[in-house]
């Protein structure tokens, strides 16, 4: 059997050229609430773990221009406890604050979450509704994604060889916005999504909804932008007719499969009923916001 | 690979221990510094017996490797009691015949702890949600809960004497 190892780094590009050669084999970890998982189920045997949490600000979150940058191994605890975060991108805090037990919540982060890749990551459609975009660091240096390029199926990634994930960077808020993130599980804590549903929108000053972004968890291999189910809000105010709309689109816009946690006829049609009322708070919170 | 020396605060005092890599912390402090009060329920971060508290934060000692703690300050289930005095969590746990089995509650207690360390009047409510990752098969919780607000009134009590 072959050794594992263990490193952590203290800058950036130590980190990626440690990835680098440790190829195939080596696994990053930031919170380590999946990875030990894996590693204790047998499912992964690394040869190599590369810790970033030494690394400068992959703890943390500092604001800049009026946007939020948050470190790749910042756990969800202190992303709930940042108030001016919450005040911003209240849905993004709200989901990332339902994965897992306080326990979970002292270590896992945004970045493990989105790295993951599972479908069912609470963060994810929050990320991808706030237009979050991350950054990449790999051998070859830099380079920014949004958030909705990183996973392309159930546990895959697009990240090349030695890639990491640095930070996630939410923009500032435009005026008049608000942001919101629901979830259905069949207990109150401690469970996976069968469905999520990240609304963000703005409005005009009129109070019409003027650009919306729809993202839903659980429903396909990975999180889906319901590109009409953001459309179908543009242009009202958020009267019935619109929300129908939005229903309908959600609903077109699933591709799930039938498992344990719910039959995909059942997903397909929260996920309409979550986006709806996804929708509504985000809508609130906006018009608390003009 | 080669063993790793990590040093760490544990319970207030230097601790210092050898480790593989890929070893966890739980495993670290029970069978490397012989602090077997924290439990291996189901080591993938869902019961909470394992519960300990690293630089003031509430974690699962299972889904940490040990290799991390290099100079992080742990708490653990054995630091609760002072010099042979019971915390008064643990007093109440007595009180209220909050255990049966007792293989949660090491872990229940740990993450109490937690609770009030950052929130000394928590609602019932409150307790509920930051308890909910410990799981106790025996009590069906309610003791628990009782037993955690007690020891809160308690404790708010003492630092207002």
């Amino acid at each position: 059997m072959s050794q594992l190892d263990y490193l952590a780094p203290t800058s950036a590009e130590d980190a990626a050229s440690a990835l680098a050669a440790g190829g195939a084999s080596a696994r990053v970890l930031s919170g380590g609430t999946d990875l030990l998982v894996q590693l204790r189920a047998g499912r992964l045997k690394p040869g190599l773990i590369v810790d970033l949490k030494r690394i400068p600000g992959a703890i943390g979150i500092r604001e800049e221009d009026g946007g939020f940058v948050i470190g790749a191994a910042t756990p969800g605890a202190l992303i709930g406890e940042h108030k001016g975060l919450e005040r911003a991108w209240p849905g993004v805090v709200e989901a990332t604050c339902l994965i897992g037990s306080t326990q979970v919540q002292g270590r896992a982060s945004m970045a493990g979450n989105l790295c993951n890749a599972s479908p069912a990551a609470d963060s994810v459609p929050a990320l991808i509704a706030a237009r979050a975009t991350c950054v990449i660091v790999g051998p070859a240096g830099r380079r920014t994604a949004p958030v909705e390029a990183v996973a392309v199926g159930p546990g895959r990634t697009s990240l090349g060889s030695g890639e990491f994930l640095l930070e996630i960077r939410l923009p500032p808020p435009p005026p008049r916005s608000a942001d919101a993130y629901l979830r259905s599980i069949p207990r109150t804590e401690m469970d996976i999504a069968v469905v999520g549903a990240g609304v963000n929108l703005t409005l005009d000053s009129s109070g019409v909804v003027s650009d919306a972004r729809v993202a839903l968890g659980a429903v396909g291999p990975t999180v889906l932008v319901a590109r009409e189910a953001g459309e179908a809000l543009i242009g009202a105010r958020l009267d019935e007719a619109a929300l129908a709309g939005l229903d309908e689109a959600a609903r077109a816009a699933c591709a799930p499969i039938s498992d344990k946690r719910g039959t995909a006829e059942f997903r397909t049609k929260i996920a309409g009923v979550l986006a709806r009322r996804a929708a509504v708070i985000a809508y609130h919170r906006a018009q608390a916001r003009a | 690979m080669s063993k790793r020396h990590v040093s760490a605060t544990v319970n207030g005092d230097p601790a210092e221990f050898l480790c593989d890599p890929g070893v966890t912390l739980l495993d670290a402090l029970r069978d490397e510094l012989g602090l077997t009060g924290s439990k291996e329920g189901c080591g993938s971060g869902d019961c909470g017996a394992c519960s300990v508290i690293v630089d003031g934060r509430l974690v699962c000692s299972c889904l940490m490797l040990a290799a991390e703690a290099q100079g992080r300050r742990i708490e653990t289930i054995e630091g609760l009691a002072q010099g042979g005095a019971l915390h008064p969590l643990q007093q109440k746990f007595l009180e209220h015949a909050a255990l049966q089995c007792g293989f949660c509650t090491p872990g229940l207690l740990v993450a109490a702890k937690a609770l009030l360390d950052v929130n000394p009047d928590p609602s019932e409510s409150e307790t509920r949600y930051w308890l909910a990752g410990n799981l106790c098969r025996c009590t069906g919780y309610d003791k628990v809960i009782r037993a955690v607000m007690d020891a809160a009134a308690d404790l708010r009590q003492e630092r207002r004497a």
